[in-house]
């Protein structure tokens, strides 16, 4: 099964940095279909992300992204994640749209591209741009590109 | 049930006020619609069927279906999804046929406008109609029959795609609000909300058309009789009905009546939600329901594939929302109210297959089925209208300029196929610029509306973009033979 049957895409659907590039934290774009936007291009002050034209898909240039966040809100498929390891760690920067907003200090759960639950994840930083809140979370290395939502622990 | 708190919007409820409910005195806002606070008040059963006295539920919520049609102070037929709640009004659900009112309707006035262009709708594509007719220099008449305006840009809470010119980024609410402000800082702009143009009238002036127009305000009704050099139909497009047993049940609502209680009055229409299609609407209001805080059951898609863009599928996926695709709702099961739905999964020749069949609990089911273009009032023109299955139904024929086979009258949006938002904000500019032209008598050429063609070229390009791309490309055709035609009767 595929995402275009189950809305979930597998891994090796993407081009991934190496792991240099993800020491210095890159912008992961999920955007693999043909549709018409770019306001991540626009948003990009470094440039890091290009399309052919309106329909292309974005791609991001791994060297010169400097994993600033500054796509992530934009993005109206909310569907740029920034990933930056940390030794054995992950950070991850998501988009949430959702209630209750969780403060930094706080543990909630990380959740995969399916909503399963993968651990618990601890939240670094809380950035509000517009009515997105954009949640780095600590997770464990291997779940870096695994983890894509979290849920507030109640 | 109300929504108090909502991740990205704010509910400004107005004065609570009290009114009558078949005798019983129930509580809603001021700046709520009546049947928006009915169903906040836990009722669902607003009307019945006429010959098998089904019960039926809030439906469309922008008064383009009959679910909802009360005697409200003695008048009977009224669309109570659009019409405001007032303090002590007396609301009660017909009984088979309306009776004739037993009130006098309250003196009409009756008033003449002129103006250039006239703009039916104030969604997207008559919003930027007006703004780009007026800055030609005409005098535009801008009307909606909703309270407020927008169209359906007031219930989009998700950021749009597209690019800078069409807002990308910017959530629907947000674009409603800078294009409404532009419209009512314009001059030459006047606008009419609860207003509903009604019929297409001989007028005995060439070159004129003439428009009867209903304005609806505290139960007083002014007509207007509207003569216009031309006029725009931006008037959008009506959701559609799925068939299965049980399709009639209250709590089973079109996406769009669900977006309108739940994202412009802050009632939640239930607990439990069935979404089916996984077009982009299914998958934005799933979205939607999720931070209004009901739980989604599943999405289910008749289709082998999902419809909509991966990425938003992908938002409802990561919060455990699960699609499946080749399924179909069955049957919606419950007394007064959905209490369970039957799915199954269709096989290649779209039928359940045998054993497939599951019932899962819900109390709302939610139709995101696709649209059809509300062509009514352009076909009473007389402006010729063809069906186009890639274009949602019937439409209008129209030029490049989006001028119909009538001359004067002009469409934009859904309403001349449907699509997406975008879309209908570049197609308003062409009809907008083309309808102010010719209102002033001057040509138009091809050149003058070039660069937005070329946008539109963009939008549609993608694969995304196909359905839309083949409907106009088949309506030019059309329109082309028909010149033809015409030519060779002449």
């Amino acid at each position: 099964m595929g995402y275009k049957e189950d809305g979930v895409i597998s891994i090796d659907d993407l081009k991934l940095p190496n792991e240099e590039q993800l020491k210095k934290g890159v912008a992961i774009v999920e955007c693999l279909e043909n549709i018409p936007c770019n306001p991540c291009v626009e948003a990009c002050p470094f440039g890091a992300i290009t399309m052919r034209d309106l329909n292309d898909t974005p791609k991001v240039n791994y060297d010169k992204c400097t994993g600033c966040k500054r796509c992530i809100a934009v993005c109206p498929g909310l569907a740029i994640f920034v990933v930056k390891l940390e030794g054995e760690d992950a950070l991850i920067s998501l988009p949430y749209e959702f209630l209750p907003v969780p403060k930094k200090g706080d543990v909630v759960f990380a959740l995969d591209r399916e909503g399963k639950v993968r651990g618990n994840a601890k939240v670094e930083e809380v950035r509000k741009v517009g009515k997105t809140h954009i949640i780095t979370i600590r997770t464990k290395k291997e779940d870096a590109m695994v983890v894509r939502n979290i849920r507030v622990v109640k | 049930m109300r929504i108090r708190d909502h991740p990205i919007l704010e509910f400004k409820r107005g004065k609570k006020i009290h009114f009558y409910f078949n005798g019983k005195k129930l509580y809603g806002y001021e700046g709520e619609s009546i049947s928006a606070s009915i169903v906040a008040n836990g009722i669902h059963v607003l009307s019945r069927s006429l010959r098998y006295k089904n019960p039926r539920g809030f439906f469309c919520g922008i008064g383009k279906c009959s679910s909802c049609l009360m005697n409200v102070d003695g008048i009977p037929n009224v669309r109570t999804c659009i019409t405001p709640l007032k303090e002590g009004m007396e609301v009660r659900t017909q009984e088979g046929y309306a009776d004739l009112p037993s009130v006098s309707f309250r003196g009409r006035k009756k008033k003449k406008i002129e103006t250039d262009v006239l703009v039916i709708g104030a969604g997207p594509a008559g919003l930027t109609s007006a703004i780009e007719a007026a800055k030609q220099g005409v005098r535009v008449l801008l009307v909606d029959e909703n309270p407020r305006i927008g169209g359906q840009l007031v219930k989009q809470t998700h950021k749009f795609f597209g690019s800078k010119e069409e807002f990308a980024g910017k959530r629907g609410i947000e674009i409603a609000e800078i294009l409404g402000r532009k419209v009512q800082e314009d001059e030459n702009i006047d606008v009419l909300l609860q207003t509903t143009a009604f019929g297409y009238y001989e007028n005995g002036k060439d070159n004129f058309h003439l428009f009867g127009l209903v304005k609806r305000v505290d139960g007083e009704e002014e007509v207007y009789k509207v003569e216009c050099k031309s006029a725009i139909f931006a008037c959008g497009a009506m959701e559609n009905m799925l068939v299965f047993p049980g399709n009639d049940l209250p709590g089973i609502y079109g996406a769009g009546g669900v977006q309108t209680l739940m994202n412009v009055y802050g009632i939640l229409p239930g607990k439990k939600v069935l979404m089916v299609g996984s077009g982009n609407v299914g998958l934005i209001v799933s979205y939607q329901l999720l931070q209004a805080g009901a739980e989604v059951v599943c999405i289910v898609e008749a289709m082998p594939r999902i419809g909509g863009y991966h990425v938003h599928a992908a938002k409802v996926r990561r919060c455990g929302v699960p699609i499946l695709t080749s399924h179909t709702i069955v049957e919606a099961k419950g007394k007064e109210r959905v209490e369970s739905a039957v799915i199954g999964r269709i096989d290649e020749k779209w039928n359940v297959i045998k054993g497939s069949e599951r019932e899962i609990e819900c109390d709302t089911i939610c139709l995101a089925v696709g649209l059809s273009p509300s062509i009514k009032l352009i076909a009473q023109t007389g402006a010729e209208v063809r069906f186009i299955p890639e274009a949602g139904g019937y439409v209008a024929l129209h030029n490049k300029f989006m001028e119909t086979t009538k001359k004067g009258i002009f469409v934009a949006g859904d309403a001349s196929g449907v699509e997406e938002a975008s879309i209908a904000i570049v197609e308003g500019k062409i009809a907008g610029f083309s309808a102010a032209k010719f209102s002033l008598g001057e040509r138009v050429e091809e050149k003058d509306i070039e660069k937005h063609l070329r946008r539109l070229n963009e939008l549609r390009a993608g694969p995304f973009g196909e359905r839309g791309r083949k409907a106009k490309e088949k309506i030019l055709a059309m329109m082309e033979r028909r010149r033809w035609d015409i030519r060779r009767t002449v």
